[in-house]
């Protein structure tokens, strides 16, 4: 799950005491790997990686899916998560064709995201545009931010 | 047929150029895949984000650069509650051992993935000799 802290900064938070220990780990590899100059590691370990962002009105997915056609893909929203799934295919080439490198995976893909506030599945956007999916999510009604006028 | 088997989670590749970008911005490597029959050499690189008018490809001296920008994909006004991955461009270079005819060179994108073919100069695409008896 995805919790909001009081002051606004984002963090993941399990519901084991060790949840502070682990985050204060992460921070120091992130730190760690800050120094060689490497990427740091993706923190669900689940293909696609998301980038998760927010606005007043809603939430916005983004996921990198290369070569995934739309057919291949299926999006299922609840009213507190969204679940991204599919395959993606490799088209098979020529068979006498002589291999110099094979880098690009393919395969099966499943992933379920907690979100933070309540939304509305009904109102749901996904489009997948230049191997990007880009999925908006407007929250519930009651989920948005009111001012409150004091009396 | 071994069923379908799960796809798993690379993180991706940054890589630090030697000449610093006029621009700032990370710069990762696309995964490519290569393969080449007896006419041709076919790359196939997975460039998520990148549209034709952002695409550059240069062959000179046999070393062929693909560098391809990917337009900031966060909207204004909007907070970041997890990122996982950065964008920026995409930069990657091969050196050719065969001779390539470089007016010929075709390339398509398409969600995300760029095909380039390569066709091989006629001289170099292997001509069998069938050698007759005497």
């Amino acid at each position: 799950m995805i919790y909001r802290r009081f002051w606004g900064f984002p963090s993941w938070e399990a519901r084991s005491p060790f949840a502070e220990l682990e985050r204060m780990k992460r921070q120091m590899d992130r730190l760690m790997e800050g120094f060689s100059g490497t990427y740091q590691q993706p923190y669900a370990g689940v293909f696609p990686l998301i980038n998760l962002t927010e606005n007043t009105e809603s939430f916005v997915i983004r996921a990198e899916l290369p070569g995934v056609a739309t057919g291949d893909l299926d999006i299922q929203a609840t009213a507190n998560s969204l679940s991204i799934s599919g395959e993606r295919r490799i088209p098979a080439e020529n068979k006498d064709a002589g291999w110099h490198r094979r880098e690009r995976e393919a395969g099966k893909f499943s992933r379920m995201i907690a979100l933070p506030s309540e939304i509305d599945p009904n109102k749901v956007d996904a489009g997948l545009v230049n191997g990007i999916l880009t999925v908006t999510i407007p929250k519930a009604e009651i989920a948005k931010p009111r001012q409150i006028a004091v009396r | 047929m071994p069923d379908t088997k799960d796809i798993k989670v690379r993180e991706k590749q940054e890589v630090t150029t030697k000449a610093e970008l006029t621009t700032p911005g990370m710069v990762f490597t696309p995964q490519v895949d290569i393969f080449e029959t007896e006419k041709e050499l076919t790359l196939l690189a997975d460039m998520p984000g990148v549209t034709s008018d952002k695409l550059n490809i240069d062959l000179r001296d046999n070393i062929l650069t693909i560098t391809g920008d990917v337009a900031p994909s966060a909207g204004s006004g909007e907070e970041d509650v997890l990122i996982e991955y950065e964008t920026g461009r995409f930069f990657r270079q091969f050196t050719l051992s065969e001779v390539i005819d470089q007016n010929k060179i075709d390339a398509k994108l398409g969600d995300g993935v760029l095909r380039l073919t390569l066709p091989k100069v006629e001289k170099a695409t292997p001509r069998k000799i069938s050698i007759k008896a005497a």
